[in-house]
């Protein structure tokens, strides 16, 4: 039901991105998506990738501080009020979200974002509830990668 | 004597019972041998006969170990000064070795041994061995560096004089130095402590886990480190870590040296007399205050040094220690006297930093003091690499371990310093020595 993600610290400087994103680029990692976080003096990189224990073993050999989370991938419907739904949804489990990013894929009149909450399994099963299935990390990257 | 039974081992080795001679014994051996090196040092060195002629004292006047206080202080500078060889005691004929520090500016200093004086290094070293448990039964991994440091010989003369299998290693390349630790099976490794964090944080990419190898001991000295130090090494790496004290000016290590009670280095008083001066008046501080080490050698030939004044901050307790020595114990060394660093006005320590990071972290990550002064006001940067221990995926958590990082600094220092947070393996390692502060500022 959930979707890992990786995250890097970066420091705030020319260069600190392309880094990492021409390693995995040389590993041939498709990054699916990704979302970048920054400060005046660092910045977090998320992103999701298939084969993320592998991408996290070579990061880390690089010398990279990885972390691993749980996302929620959601299909929203692309018309106003559609993110509206799903996050009263979770308001009202007492889940708070962290943050929230896209993927580049609308299908359907929908379009699929990836959710960081503080505490994904009880958001699932509010949505769940709800009748909004997340979707699995198998269809997603079947969808993605197709 | 009862206490023996408390060696780790439940058995006495005897190559300890220098260690636990009678208090009146020892002193008078002391005050012989002070007598005798004050006057071998008259007699050979001209610096130092010059500055007793010029206060009017002669050898005879060291009648009582006390008398100590009426003779100069001895300093690094008077090393530099008569480089290389203007201190030797004894003709380069009877001079079997030299050993010459790192010496970051300018011309090292040198110091020599006689045979006879590496016999006494061999016994302080072997001494110190035994005195944390290990025996001719152990594999003993010397990662200190060989050559013109003291650190490598010193520990290797030790170990082979204990009868234990040496593995010379020497400093740097530490992928080989972890799987040669596995495969050798070592015991006890003798290393800087920073270097043993450094072979901890390098051991899960060798495919090696520390408490599953036969590693039992470390003996860690030729830096300032901290209790908290220990206590992350022994927690992360399944080892008990000892204190190790020395300097090549006296000898090199094996001046002190911590017992299995873990409470302090004991000095190995029958050849080294120390003192705690007050580092600013030199006079000598009374038993348990803080203040400057100051050791007189007591049976080196080659080059006596009298009352050398280490720049290392401890104190002297002579409270007797649970494993039953004599030997009085000095306080581990966390900070030396010119390790220190005066910003805005405040005394700072490399230290006291390592303990404001520790409290918020929990393990001593990786750091760095760096000082730069801008339109003549002072600033302290401290980088801090990120670990994975403390990394979180949003940005609040990294604003709060930063924030949590500052405050803490600021409470334990009293002044400000802007922390960064930096990448991981960013800040320089060390194979040898740390390097905690970069001082940029232009005076």
């Amino acid at each position: 039901m959930k979707v890992r993600q990786l995250s890097l610290f970066l420091e705030n400087k020319p260069g600190a991105l392309s880094r990492p994103v021409k390693l995995l680029a040389k590993a041939k990692f498709n990054i699916l998506t990704l979302c970048l976080a920054d400060t005046q003096q660092f910045g977090i990189l998320r992103f999701i990738v298939r084969d993320w224990e592998k991408a996290k073993a070579l990061l880390e050999k690089e010398g990279f501080v990885v972390k691993v989370t749980d996302m929620v991938a959601i299909e929203v419907g692309d018309e106003p009020g559609g993110l509206a739904g799903i996050l009263a949804t979770v308001e009202k489990a007492g889940v708070n979200l962290e943050y929230m990013y896209g993927f580049t894929l609308r299908q359907e009149g929908k379009g699929l974002l990836a959710f960081r909450f503080d505490d994904p399994d009880r958001a699932i099963a509010a949505l769940e509830k709800k009748g909004v299935n997340p979707v699995r990390s198998v269809e997603l990257f079947k969808r993605l990668e197709k | 004597m009862s206490t023996h039974s408390k060696h780790p081992n439940g058995t006495f080795n005897p190559v300890s019972a220098p260690d636990f001679l009678p208090l009146p014994q020892l002193r008078a051996l002391q005050l012989h041998r002070l007598q005798g090196i004050v006057q071998r040092a008259y007699d050979n060195v001209s610096p130092f006969r010059k500055r007793l002629d010029e206060r009017g004292l002669t050898p005879k006047d060291i009648q009582t170990l006390d008398d100590i206080a009426k003779l100069p202080f001895t300093v690094k500078d008077d090393l530099r000064d008569t480089y290389p060889f203007g201190l030797f005691a004894s003709p380069m004929k009877d001079i079997v070795r030299v050993h010459a520090s790192s010496g970051t500016t300018g011309k090292p200093i040198v110091v020599a041994y006689t045979q006879e004086d590496i016999g006494v290094w061999t016994n302080v070293m072997v001494r110190s061995l035994a005195a944390c448990g290990l025996t001719k039964d152990d594999i003993i991994q010397v990662s200190y560096g060989y050559g013109l440091f003291t650190g490598g010989l010193g520990a290797h003369y030790g170990a082979e004089g204990l009868g234990a299998t040496v593995i010379p290693l020497s400093g740097g390349n530490t992928p080989r130095q972890l799987m040669l630790m596995k495969d050798f099976g070592a015991t006890a490794i003798c290393c800087t402590p920073s270097y043993f964090l450094h072979l901890i944080d390098q051991a899960p990419d060798a495919g090696i886990d520390f408490k599953s190898l036969p590693l039992k001991v470390g003996v860690f000295g030729a830096e300032p480190w901290t209790e908290s130090m220990r206590k992350c090494i022994e927690a992360e790496s399944g080892i008990k870590a000892y204190d190790i004290y020395g300097l090549s000016e006296i000898i090199g290590p094996g001046v002190a040296m911590e017992c299995h009670c873990q409470a302090g280095p004991h000095i190995f008083e029958d050849y080294f007399y120390p003192e705690i001066i007050d580092p600013k008046t030199g006079k000598v501080c009374d038993e348990g205050e803080e203040g400057e080490l100051v050791l007189t050698t007591l049976g080196k030939q080659a080059m006596p040094m009298i009352r050398y004044r280490t720049r290392d901050i401890s104190s002297l307790t002579s409270e007797q220690c649970e494993c039953g020595r004599t030997l009085r114990r000095i306080k581990r060394i966390s900070r030396r006297s010119d390790d220190m660093f005066i910003i805005r006005g405040v005394n700072v320590f490399p230290s006291q930093v390592e303990t404001a990071l520790l409290k918020v972290e929990g393990a001593l990550p990786h750091y760095q003091i760096i000082l730069t002064r801008d339109k003549g006001l002072d600033a302290m940067e401290v980088q801090v690499e990120v670990t994975a221990e403390v990394f979180g995926d949003t940005v609040g958590t990294m604003e709060q371990l930063h924030s949590r990082l500052s405050k803490s600094i600021e409470t334990t220092l009293g002044i400000r310093a802007n922390v960064r947070l930096v990448q991981p393996r960013t800040i320089q390692r060390s194979e040898g020595k740390a390097k905690r502060v970069i001082d940029q500022r232009k005076l």
